[in-house]
């Protein structure tokens, strides 16, 4: 259900200051959301007045250098700082993105940083995305042909046929644009999401896979893939300049074309 | 609090093998009420200032009283689709939401049914 307010145990409140250490002259605000389940009380958000002259360029740069330097507690997922990994994905400034790919020059002067939205919150920045692996496995992601391979192990694909499987590879599954959507927010509990979606697009369009059908038949459901309605929210937050809006748009085409 | 397992509880009742039947229908109809909407602003521009004469004079027409017929079905059937698609985004509740969508579907049918009454009623009978 569209929830319009926030329940009592869920509204922020305002948190602790961390002023600016000594003798920093070039400092900027970062506001971050932090909750811890084990204190029992609202989250809330701290600010933290960061030296940029001792900071690299990045949002995850400022995030790695409070928790190393200012405020140990700040819990984040990290690990590849080059937008490979996914883990680090956040809402910098009110958008979904990946805070090592977001250069903070690019920020408000108060930088808000908050956790991908509408997901149940482990600590601090990190949500709770194991509903979202649940429905990825659930698309079966992986090859599935009744033909056996040839003699030497390789299923062979024609250049064009390859060319499909372009803008649905490269997702890193960080979820930025399953949370950015407002239909994932209302019935996440069955909607598949764009990012899950896109994934299963990219099954469905691999030459090498012989369970086109079934994984349309999967799809097919009023909730799982038609609560999509193309509002591009997914397109705008893609860190990794993919189009899981399109991808969905050639799912549904697929539908049509097997009617008839 | 529930112990089923994460995949367990995505995949749920399964697939519903139905939707895109309705997505169809619900570009159809959107489709064939563009030119439908188009003609009947012109044909309101087009009777503006004339008398009831007149207006029972084309409405007496077979192709304006089609056309207006067609305008009024698919218009309701579109509402229908329509409203469905909101209740299933925005009410959870599955009772709730099944209540809605009887209500709304018997609402534009009985609608639509007294409309073209309507519209026959006035064509025939002048």
């Amino acid at each position: 259900m569209v929830e319009l307010f926030l329940p009592k145990n869920s509204q922020v409140k305002k948190g602790k200051a961390h002023p600016k250490p000594e003798g920093a002259s070039n400092t900027r605000a970062f506001s971050v959301y932090r909750y811890d389940p084990d204190a029992g009380n609202n989250p809330s958000v701290d600010t933290y007045d960061v030296d940029m002259d001792s900071c690299g360029p990045m949002v995850l740069d400022a995030l790695l250098k409070i928790k190393d330097e200012m405020d140990s507690t700040l819990t984040l997922r990290r690990s590849c700082r080059e937008g490979i990994c996914g883990s680090c994905a956040m809402n910098v400034d009110g958008r979904n993105t990946l805070a090592c790919l977001k250069p903070i020059a690019e920020c408000n002067d108060d930088v808000k940083i908050y956790p991908l939205p509408h997901l149940p919150v482990i600590k601090d920045l990190v949500p709770d995305v194991d509903h979202i692996y649940a429905q990825l496995t659930s698309i079966e992601p992986w090859i599935k042909a009744d033909t056996p391979p040839p003699p030497n192990g390789e299923r062979k694909q024609s250049p064009e046929e390859r060319t499909k499987l372009d803008g649905l590879w490269e997702c890193i599954l960080c979820f930025c644009c399953t949370t950015s959507c407002p239909s994932y927010w209302w019935n996440g509990d069955r909607y598949l999401g764009p990012a899950v979606l896109l994934q299963a697009a990219r099954w469905i369009n691999d030459s090498r896979d012989g369970a086109t059908g079934e994984r349309l038949d999967e799809l097919e459901d009023p909730f799982r893939l038609y609560r999509c309605h193309t509002i591009m929210n997914c397109t705008n937050a893609c860190p990794k300049g993919l189009n899981p809006a399109k991808a969905i748009a050639d799912i549904k085409s697929k539908m049509m074309e097997r009617l008839g | 609090m529930s112990l089923r397992s994460a995949l367990g509880h995505a995949r749920g009742l399964g697939a519903a093998k139905e939707g895109v039947h309705h997505w169809w229908l619900q570009r159809l109809t959107a489709i064939a009420l563009i030119p439908l909407t188009l003609w009947l602003v012109a044909s309101i521009i087009g009777l503006s200032g004339t008398g009831y004469e007149e207006f029972l004079f084309w409405f007496g027409k077979p192709i304006n009283s089609t056309l207006m017929i067609l305008f009024l079905g698919v218009g309701f059937h579109h509402a229908q689709l329509g409203m469905q698609v909101v209740y299933e985004d925005y009410i959870s509740s599955h009772g709730t939401r099944t209540a809605m969508t009887i209500l709304t579907k018997f609402a534009c049918y009985g609608l639509a049914t007294l409309s073209i009454v309507s519209i026959l009623t006035v064509a025939f009978k002048g």
